[in-house]
């Protein structure tokens, strides 16, 4: 599955990273974006949603990140 | 002085105010009238057009989103006013009357705004404007959300966006986003990793609903929290708590009811603001009076508005 990293990137450089991002991947595509604690990931899975793409899960990971798993949005 | 030379004004103008002496001769400052700080690009245009042609080098924004032309002669009141209605900009009020409202950008393109505040502030305007309040002046403020960026309860009604959320505990995903957003604690995951709300504590901000990836917090029900007797200035008061999930359309109703009052109380005091009326006659007769009108809103009980001191460490 296709991972976009976005720990250490801030608000909203993090949000436009990933847009920019998923402009390359195809709809319907899973993938999993990676995000710090604190704002980021208050904000940047409910832009993504907004956007359309479907969130399916989110989990911190051990090391005290965010998993956040989406699907792309149709159209 | 010869009678052509004597220059003439439509007083009707100068009725709610508006047009505000500046220091030295002939000079006045013209208070545009924007509530809620929106202002249409056209509108815009015309301001800088009759700003160049009738004011000095610079506009000024006021603290309460207005546009202010300085510099402007009085004899030019008349073209000053007939040029800006060309796009129908008016002036705004001052004195012991009802102020231009004050909002934050709403809910239409903010992703904060819980409650479209533009809406409310462009409809108290168009009912509510420069109503003589025979006392002070009167402040309303609409902010979208709890975030509180017009510091609502500083004015005389200050209104503040909120929702009540509830949970479909089938949607949710157990990410705990939630809970971690939760500002007041209001929100903790149970032994299912499930969220559990605490009512109380629950400050309707609606964090939780924003943040939810995927809709399992939704809105139960909104409106306003309202606030009254705030006020800035040499002695602050911090507004109190009179009403919750007050429908947006009932929000001119209730101003008028509360302007009602304060006419009826204020009688004989004075140049007194609505919150130290209040504090003379205590909260309670106030709540009594919206009650009738507004029973499913008004709380239980309150306090007065607080007292802020300003002059600590003096």
């Amino acid at each position: 599955m296709q991972s976009i990293d976005l720990r250490g990137v801030s608000c909203p450089t993090n949000f436009v990273k990933a847009k920019l991002a998923l402009e390359d991947v195809d709809n319907g595509t899973t993938v999993r974006i990676l995000l710090d604690d604190g704002e980021p990931v208050k904000n940047v899975p409910r832009s993504l949603k907004a956007d359309g793409h479907k969130l399916v899960g989110l989990k911190q990971a051990d090391e005290g990140h965010y998993i956040l798993e989406l699907v792309t949005a149709e159209e | 002085m010869s009678d052509d030379k004597q220059t003439k004004l439509d007083l009707g103008n100068l009725k709610a105010g508006g047009f505000i002496k500046e220091r030295g001769k002939d000079l006045f400052t013209v208070r545009l009238r924007v509530p809620g700080g929106r202002m249409t690009v056209p509108r815009l245009k015309k301001i800088a057009e009759v700003a160049e042609k009738f004011g000095g080098e610079f506009v000024h924004l006021s603290v309460r989103q207005s546009i202010e032309l300085i510099n402007i002669n009085y004899k030019n009141f008349d073209a000053v006013v007939e040029a800006l209605g060309e796009k129908n900009q008016k002036v705004a009020s001052c004195g012991a009357r009802v102020r231009v409202p004050v909002a934050c950008g709403g809910c239409e393109y903010n992703p904060n705004g819980l409650v479209d505040t533009q809406k409310s502030a462009l409809e108290v305007d168009e009912k509510l404007f420069g109503t003589p309040t025979g006392h002070h002046k009167f402040k309303v403020a609409f902010a979208g959300c709890p975030f509180d960026c017009p510091k609502s309860a500083t004015n005389d009604i200050g209104f503040q966006g909120a929702i009540e959320p509830q949970l479909d505990k089938s949607a949710c995903i157990s990410c705990g986003l939630c809970a971690k957003s939760c500002v007041p604690k209001a929100i903790v995951m149970d032994g299912d990793n499930k969220p559990e709300l605490t009512a109380e504590q629950c400050i309707w901000c609606g964090d939780c609903v924003k943040v939810c990836p995927t809709e399992a917090w939704s809105v139960r029900k909104k409106g306003y929290t309202v606030r009254i007797g705030g006020k800035w200035g040499r002695n602050p008061l911090v507004g109190t708590l009179f009403a919750t999930f007050l429908p947006e359309e009932n929000v001119s109703d209730f101003i008028a009811a509360v302007l009602d009052w304060y006419k009826q109380k204020a009688e004989g005091l004075g140049r007194i603001r609505l919150g130290d009326t209040i504090i003379k006659e205590g909260p309670e007769a106030l709540l009594d009076h919206l009650r009738g009108q507004f029973p499913e809103n008004i709380v239980v009980e309150t306090i007065p508005p607080q007292i802020i001191a300003t002059q600590v460490g003096k």
